[in-house]
């Protein structure tokens, strides 16, 4: 009885803070905003897991996915080595790099584009992490599989978002580059390669969740005893779910923080877009 | 013909260059399959022909798909209708759950100031968050209080193409002109007459491709939420079985059915954006 007034209480106290917060027009407001909620969801499913003693294998509380992770830093450090320093940096830059490598490759020739870039965006939308199975068979358990796979998941995106992006410049700024006598090189180099950065960022940022997801799925098809894939569908099927919430937890915390690196790394070289001003 | 030759052109080399690519794949399997005295002749043609290829030729594999779509009673676990029709049913289901929820969801956020401002940074930020991750627990969680079947794979696909749909149709909500909006206020127009009206028309410009990139995802969600069950039917399955067997024509052509489910969900869209587009005088 207890539990579901506190819970009524924090949850009217939340709605009242957030609706005030959100008619606020600054910029402490808009930050406040969604974190208050994040932080009203926390507390609110705190509140409801221990006070209606809810099964720690249905949906432990924060507090101890908390626990999980700080006793769990070993394990937690040794499958973020296997998962994201082999298997996911390595073919993320891999893939996207061949992928924006191709872009600027079929740039040259009219014929190849229209005939590479619908397959590529088809090829994109389809389900690639199927494929996994087959790299393990190529590849071998170990990393190299679940690297290959990310490849191929990020080579497609990237190739189609960068071919978009270079055959963004208008004719006006192509003419511009030809009055000033600049060649095919010059011109890549000076105008089409910096217009279709937002395009190449759009497709990183992408890659960067789709890395993940190859790396952490390929590892449910077979792997050597660690990753955070392994860890997570082989102590879900234990019911261990404290392990598998950090896990989670930790995939959650990558894939936001690189989201954030590649947005502020944008916004660095891509400096002088419109959209900044 | 200017669009479609260039396509065929490309599909053409890649086949050439898959069928020239098994033979030196296959070359060690069918060598050490061939009798002493084979001629290379011979252990080339075998590697067209293996039971379990490392990378079997395309008429392999569609001689393979044929098989076990027409040849098998549809209930036979051996048909790769029945597993494609699991996967297909899980993520249309999921995809029509997601549909409602991210519709209602966005028709909230373009009209509470409070949920737009609590919820749009949230969901922006979950983009970047690899969710399939959570798939085996939510599956082996739900199994464990009784939910098996379809629905936990359906929750996953709809968790999955959740977000593009309501993005997607929180832009197209508000894609309208303010001017247009200004003009319906002049005349006294409700908040749901300007929803029914302008707002809502106006965003299906904006759902029909944001529909297109949710229901491959829906697909995705799917067969990845069938490999935790004990793989028992779906494509999913068919793709775990192949891989704890070496049965690699099986899995090409799970794979292969995956993507041609992908590239018939997409066609759907198409075809309900067309009947639309007819039904509004050739404008979306």
């Amino acid at each position: 009885m207890n539990t579901t007034i506190l819970l009524l209480l924090s949850l009217l106290t939340g709605c009242v803070v957030l609706v005030l917060l959100a008619r606020g027009d600054s910029r402490p407001c808009r930050i406040a905003t969604p974190i208050v909620f994040g932080l009203l969801v926390l507390w609110i499913w705190q509140v409801a897991c221990v006070g209606y003693h809810v099964p720690f294998v249905l949906l432990p509380p924060p507090s101890d996915i908390g626990v999980a992770i700080a006793t769990h830093i070993p394990i937690l450090a040794v499958d973020f080595r296997q998962t994201v320093l082999r298997s996911v940096i390595p073919g993320w830059l891999i893939g996207s790099g061949t992928g924006l490598l191709a872009a600027i490759a079929l740039d040259g020739s009219p014929f190849l584009r229209r005939g590479v870039l619908p397959l590529g965006s088809l090829v994109s939308a389809m389900p690639i992490v199927g494929i996994a199975p087959i790299m393990v068979m190529w590849f071998g358990f170990d990393w190299q599989s679940k690297a290959a796979v990310v490849v191929a998941m990020t080579f497609f995106p990237m190739l189609v978002n960068a071919g978009a992006g270079l055959a963004q410049t208008s004719a006006m700024e192509a003419d511009l580059m030809r009055s000033y006598a600049a060649g095919y090189r010059t011109t890549l180099l000076k105008l089409r390669l910096p217009s279709a950065l937002p395009f190449v960022f759009n497709a990183l940022k992408l890659n960067a969740t789709l890395a993940l997801i190859g790396a952490i799925v390929a590892e449910f098809f077979g792997t050597p005893i660690v990753g955070m894939g392994f860890r997570i569908s082989t102590e879900a099927a234990r019911l261990d779910l404290g392990v598998v919430w950090a896990e989670i937890v930790i995939a959650a915390g990558i894939g936001t923080m690189s989201f954030a690196l590649l947005s502020l790394l944008e916004r660095l070289v891509t400096f002088w877009h419109p959209s900044y001003h | 013909m200017t669009r479609v030759l260039p396509v065929l052109c490309v599909l053409a080399v890649v086949i050439t260059v898959w069928f020239a690519a098994s033979v030196p794949m296959n070359w060690s399997q069918a060598a050490a399959l061939a009798d002493d005295n084979a001629s290379w002749a011979d252990i080339a043609a075998a590697t067209q022909s293996l039971e379990r290829p490392l990378l079997p030729t395309p008429a392999q594999i569609a001689g393979n798909m044929v098989t076990t779509l027409f040849f098998y009673p549809i209930t036979a676990p051996r048909s790769l209708l029945h597993h494609a029709l699991v996967t297909a049913w899980e993520s249309l289901f999921g995809f029509v759950i997601s549909l409602g929820a991210g519709i209602a969801l966005a028709i909230g956020i373009v009209h509470i100031r409070t949920l737009d401002r609590t919820l749009m940074p949230w969901l922006v930020a979950s983009q970047a968050i690899p969710v399939l991750a959570i798939a085996p627990m939510v599956v082996v969680v739900l199994g464990n209080i009784g939910l098996t079947g379809a629905l936990p794979k359906a929750l996953i696909a709809g968790w999955l193409s959740f977000f593009p749909i309501t993005t997607g149709m929180v832009k197209g909500l508000r894609s309208s002109d303010v001017m247009q909006r200004d003009l319906l206020h002049t005349y006294n127009a409700t908040v749901s007459q300007i929803f029914t009206k302008l707002r809502w028309p106006s965003s299906m410009a904006f759902l029909f491709p944001a529909m297109k990139v949710a229901a491959p995802l829906a697909l995705v969600g799917a067969i990845v939420a069938e490999l935790p069950t004990g793989a028992q039917a779906g494509l999913g399955a068919r793709l775990l079985t192949g891989s704890y067997y070496g049965l690699t024509l099986q899995i090409w052509s799970a794979l292969l059915m995956a993507a041609l489910l992908a590239v018939l969900a997409i066609g759907l869209v198409d075809v309900a954006q067309a009947v639309l587009v007819r039904g509004r005088g050739g404008r979306l």
